[in-house]
């Protein structure tokens, strides 16, 4: 990004998760193949990205998320992005509603809100029948890009390019269960009580038969994994990113 | 000339007494804090509308919103006759409007019937949803005691109501269709023209007459109960959903409240400031405190949502926390701060010096300090198991936002006692030394060299 002289269409936020995580950067990876074979020039932050502070915030840390969150506000004036493109739900919703208080103003969009243009402009040609035609699979609302932020219907759009026959859990759209693991859930244990949240999402998405379990956010992802393996289901059922869907059916 | 001495005495006894409870909970909503109403007014009229009077969100599920339609369509319509019976209580007449309206009378006070009728028919079905049917929301932990018992009295309460409603009018057919002088004609009405001499067709003048007096007089007796009863039961929610409504937030979901005494001090440390002079934070004054530990502190927006809470745990049913059996249920915490502010207004008003910071000074708001805090009602355990998914805010029937209060006590205790859940200090410490949200020893760009 610094060394560039161009300006880029658009920026790639990575996010914690994405960066660090290994399950999460294979879902960058798809993700980055996805914007090159549409031929988007994209830039990302590197090192000079942070975290966007929603774990702290959400917390209670407001002191940590207004440092981390201005920090990461004058790395992107400097830069004079304009348009931020992220395939994590809490950055989404963090760097969307929460940074133009405090001075931060982009045009920010989800990577399946992206990936639904996409496909619409013709800029990503997908192959018929691929992987996954014919063949069942559920799809996970993440809470704070379906309830909270009231996309639902972008990343369904996209799924129907698979020609895979989507089964929907009893609990979705706006009456999806959480994964449970934001409002810094992820970062500690469960408080005492019967079963883990993961669980009882995991039991619903088996209920439905499907073999694959696709989702949009790199927490819902490790939260479904767990909960599939822990019921012993992983050789058979695979938990997906949208994005990684899509990169197996590129042409 | 009795009946209407008693009228009117009755009347301005309940109708006072009534006004002083109202002004109590008002005083008590006034606990929290000032918060400013931003945003379209239009859009706010628009929730007022769709969710309070059409209550668009009850209809999620048909069967209850249906049967709860009835009996707050009844409750609406019977405001009318109410007007009525006001009048005829003070100047000694019967059927004021009978005479001059004709028709339309007829046709107002059948309306009123058939919808009296469904709500009798709502209210027992009710009564059994409560009680024989083992509805899990309606047995939690919460609602034992006085909760279930309001929940149900309510019901009792109306199903009274009715009966006084239908005794009056049906005795009043009968007689009419007597002849008996004083009873003026007021066409057949839908249902106590045939209800009237089925149940009271055998009866005596003088008994008839006797059985008016008496449906006038509870459903009369009635409405002032109700309406002295509703300050102290979720039944308040028939009044507060309006304004609850109304005031509820519009901005974005995903945004918490930002805390510009805090961006501002980070700013001036990180040398952003808009330095507009004194830092906020110095050491010479009280050391602020931050977030919400008691009513007083929150926005008396969550406080007036605690008064309009419905109790029907539609929020607590869709919690995945709860669900998973924790011990987090956002119904308990808006019940609890309603306790605590009711806990706090009876103090205020026993005036025992005790409670008072200073004791040379009248208790009041500012002057008020009894050692206890919500912390007392709600446990750290349940604010930290929720996962900020915002069920219970989309659930919620009449527009309550019962995550904006524990997310304000998670930030007391971060903020102002430097406690809650130890897991996350490594996550803080990692956040604050190398901007991530976990320790890594590799960097942001390792997933591209592969
Ligand atoms: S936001 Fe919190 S309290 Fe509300 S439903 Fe979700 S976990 Fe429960
Ligand atoms: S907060 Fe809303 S949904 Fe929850 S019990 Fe009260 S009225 Fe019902």
């Amino acid at each position: 990004m610094t060394a560039e002289g161009t300006s880029p269409e658009i920026l790639f936020w990575v996010g914690c998760a994405g960066s660090f995580d290994d399950r999460a950067q294979r879902i960058t990876r798809a993700f980055a193949t996805i914007l090159q074979a549409a031929e988007i020039s994209f830039a990302i932050l590197g090192n000079e990205e942070s975290c966007t502070g929603d774990p702290a915030r959400r917390a209670g840390n407001e002191f940590l998320f207004q440092m981390s969150a201005l920090q990461n506000i004058e790395v992107l004036n400097r830069y004079e992005i304009k348009k931020i493109v992220t395939a994590c739900p809490h950055c989404f919703n963090t760097l969307k509603n929460e940074y133009p208080a405090l001075g931060g103003n982009y045009e920010v969009i989800h990577h399946t809100q992206f990936l639904q243009e996409l496909i619409d402009q013709g800029r990503l040609k997908l192959k018929e029948g691929g992987t996954f035609k014919g063949k069942k699979i559920t799809y996970h609302d993440s809470c704070y890009m379906g309830r909270i932020n009231g996309v639902y219907e972008a990343p369904r759009s996209v799924l129907a390019q698979l020609d895979a026959d989507l089964v929907e859990m009893k609990r979705s759209r706006k009456n999806g269960l959480c994964c449970g693991a934001g409002g810094a859930q992820m970062w500690k244990e469960d408080e005492p009580g019967d079963k883990r949240i993961n669980t009882e999402r995991v039991e619903e998405a088996l209920g439905t038969g499907a073999e694959a379990i696709v989702a949009n956010c790199p927490f819902c992802i490790t939260m479904l994994n767990d909960g599939v393996t822990a019921k012993e289901k992983q050789e058979s059922v695979m938990v997906y990113d949208l994005s990684e869907m899509i990169v197996n059916n590129l042409q | 000339m009795i009946q209407q001495i008693i009228f009117i005495i009755v009347a301005a006894a309940a109708l006072g007494y009534a006004a002083r409870q109202f002004l109590r909970v008002r005083r008590n909503i006034l606990l929290g804090q000032d918060e400013a109403t931003t945003g379209d007014p239009g859009a706010r009229w628009s929730n007022v509308l769709l969710v309070a009077f059409g209550q668009k969100k009850m209809f999620k599920r048909w069967i209850p919103a249906v049967f709860h339609f009835f009996i707050y369509a009844a409750f609406l319509i019977t405001q009318i006759e109410l007007i009525e019976i006001f009048i005829d209580g003070i100047f000694g007449v019967h059927r004021f409007f009978a005479s001059g309206l004709g028709g339309f009378y007829t046709f107002v006070i059948s309306f009123i019937e058939i919808l009296s009728l469904l709500a009798f028919v709502a209210t027992i079905i009710f009564l059994a949803r409560r009680n024989a049917l083992k509805l899990p929301r309606f047995h939690k932990p919460e609602m034992k005691g006085w909760p279930k018992l309001d929940g149900n009295l309510i019901l009792i309460f109306e199903l009274i109501l009715l009966v006084g409603i239908f005794s009056m009018n049906g005795a009043d057919m009968v007689l009419q269709s007597r002849g008996v002088e004083h009873y003026s004609d007021t066409g057949n009405l839908a249902v106590s023209s045939w209800l009237g001499p089925a149940l009271f067709g055998g009866l005596s003048d003088g008994t008839l007459v006797a059985v008016e007096r008496f449906g006038w007089w509870l459903h009369l007796i009635m409405v002032f109960v109700f309406l002295n009863y509703l300050p102290k039961s979720k039944h308040l929610h028939i009044v507060l959903a309006f304004p609850n409504t109304y005031f509820a937030r519009l901005r974005p979901r995903g945004e918490m409240e930002n805390m510009p005494e805090i961006m501002n001090e980070v700013k001036s440390m990180m040398g952003l400031g808009d330095d507009t002079g004194e830092a906020d934070l110095s050491m010479e004054e009280e050391l602020p405190e931050f977030g919400a530990n008691d009513v007083f502190t929150m926005s008396w927006k969550n406080v007036l949502g605690a008064y309009a809470c419905t109790e029907c745990g539609r929020c607590t049913a869709v919690c995945p926390a709860n669900i998973t059996g924790k011990k987090l249920s956002p119904r308990k915490i808006m019940m609890d701060i309603r306790d605590r502010a009711e806990e706090i207004g009876q103090r205020l008003d026993s005036g025992n010096k005790e409670f008072a910071r200073d004791p040379e000074q009248p208790l009041s708001k500012e002057n008020y300090e009894d050692g206890k805090s919500l912390f007392d009602y709600i446990s750290r355990e349940e604010i930290h198991a929720c996962t900020t998914c915002n069920a219970c805010v989309e659930a919620c029937p009449v527009l309550i936002n019962p995550l904006e209060p524990i997310l304000k006590m998670r930030r007391y205790e971060i903020l102002t006692e430097s406690a809650g859940p130890s897991d996350w200090l490594p996550m803080f410490n990692s956040i604050e030394n190398q901007g991530a949200a976990w320790a890594m020893n590799i960097d942001r760009e390792q997933w591209t060299r592969e």
